[in-house]
């Protein structure tokens, strides 16, 4: 290898299959762009990372790591769909449903959530052994444009970034801690905010679930033609290595 | 071939709409296949109210929001050998669910129960009253999940779940070639 080269590229290997990476790239952005999905709720292309889902936990070097916030190393050999990692993702995902409210038969994003899209993937099927919190959230309908249903926001802070980076706004924030952490706006409604439908924050591919609802657009695509439908969430990324 | 006995399934509609039974007659002709490995026993499609003997396979439809609901699902456990919860509802309480969210005041159920009887904008109600006839069941302080309950075996998901998965997981559970499901059968909705 020459200096160069060792300069601006290298090779890790995720379950084995050798990846190239420069340096300044994550595990994850390394894995994208080389087909290999590793299952994230929190990062989203465009915005930056934050690591607070931890549903892209992969092992490298026998520690757990946040795929999207740890910097790729050569010669890394980095664990991602190993049974262990699998139902510890599914663990996680499935503690996001019982910390909210989320009732798929009446949802609105059904089908396009990626919450769902992460269960089906992680085959979330088994009777669950984690008790339903039932949290008593707010909805907010006081935007002529736009509502808020605070019972299916998963904290993934996405539109908080969208909104104070992209957006240059400060829409949302968050407020509390630890179990109490949620994703506020910043003012007494929605309404108040200078928030607009147009914002990226607001666009359909920022909110993972059916928290943030642009009005008058639903069911346009009806149940069972919507994006997870066709495919399995990653599959556009895997489809990549064939 | 000798015949092998056929095997038992009993259904029963807990905390649901009818929907997922109605799913389980979306298997459409494929129901003539089944019926050669099956008999049905207690179930609303042979209006059987009481078990006749024991069962190999009992399917739940609806979680439980009533103290009937818990009496039927305990009886299931106690009669069948594998439980399976089918649709929504049975797996995660479902639409009824939605009441939880809503009884965290003082007076769990009052509210619901005023609103739908009492205070609310489009009720005619002549008789000003909550329904308390002793006949009724009892209304549980929330709506439980079925595996919140009793022991569940297995979950068909969706709402309702199609008759392909239906059929599919029963024939597979029966045939003893059950591994899980396909990831494209796994819906929510």
């Amino acid at each position: 290898m020459s200096g160069t080269e060792k300069e601006t590229g290298f090779t890790f290997t995720i379950d084995g299959v050798e990846i190239k990476a420069h340096a300044g790239q994550t595990v994850m952005e390394a894995a994208d762009a080389a087909g290999v999905y590793i299952p994230r709720l929190c990062d989203h292309e465009g915005l930056r990372h934050q690591g607070s889902c931890r549903v892209c936990t992969v092992k490298a070097g026998g520690r757990s790591v946040a795929a999207c916030t740890q910097p790729a190393a050569p010669g890394q050999a980095v664990e991602n769909e190993t049974p262990h990692l699998t139902k510890m993702r599914r663990d996680l995902v499935e503690m996001l449903f019982h910390e909210g409210n989320h009732l798929c038969p009446i949802c609105e994003a059904s089908g396009n959530c990626e919450l769902q899209a992460m269960a089906y993937r992680l085959d979330m099927t088994e009777a669950t052994k984690f008790p339903y919190l039932e949290p008593c959230r707010a909805l907010d309908a006081s935007h002529p444009d736009i509502a808020l249903d605070t019972n299916r926001c998963i904290s993934c802070g996405r539109c908080i970034r969208a909104s104070q980076d992209v957006d240059g706004k400060g829409v949302f924030g968050y407020v509390g801690r630890g179990i109490h952490r949620r994703v506020a706006v910043n003012g007494e409604n929605l309404a108040d905010t200078d928030a607009q439908v147009s914002d990226h924050a607001m666009s359909s591919e920022v909110c993972p679930v059916g928290c943030i609802i642009r009005k008058r657009v639903g069911f346009a695509v009806p149940i069972g033609e919507r994006e997870f439908d066709k495919g399995l969430i990653g599959h556009e990324i895997e489809e990549k290595r064939k | 071939m000798s015949e092998l006995p056929k095997a038992r399934i009993a259904t029963a509609s807990l905390a649901g709409c009818f929907g997922c039974h109605m799913a389980i007659l979306d298997i459409d002709e494929r129901l003539i296949e089944l019926m050669k490995l099956v008999d049905v026993d207690r179930s609303p499609l042979t209006d059987k109210k009481r078990f006749t003997e024991r069962c190999d396979i009992g399917i739940i439809e609806g979680g439980c929001c009533n103290e009937e609901n818990v009496h039927v699902l305990h009886d299931f456990r106690r009669n069948c050998d594998i439980l399976i919860a089918l649709g929504q509802c049975a797996i995660m309480g479902g639409l009824p669910a939605m009441r939880n969210a809503i009884m965290h005041s003082d007076a769990p159920l009052r509210e619901c129960l005023d609103e739908a009887y009492i205070t609310g904008k489009y009720i005619r109600n002549t008789t000003h009253n909550v329904p308390n006839d002793p006949a009724l069941p009892l209304l549980l302080d929330e709506v439980y999940p079925c595996s919140q309950v009793v022991e569940i075996d297995y979950q068909i998901p969706g709402c309702a779940p199609t008759g392909d998965v239906i059929f599919d997981t029963l024939f597979k559970l029966l045939t003893g070639k059950f591994r899980g499901f396909e990831r494209e059968m796994i819906r929510f909705d």
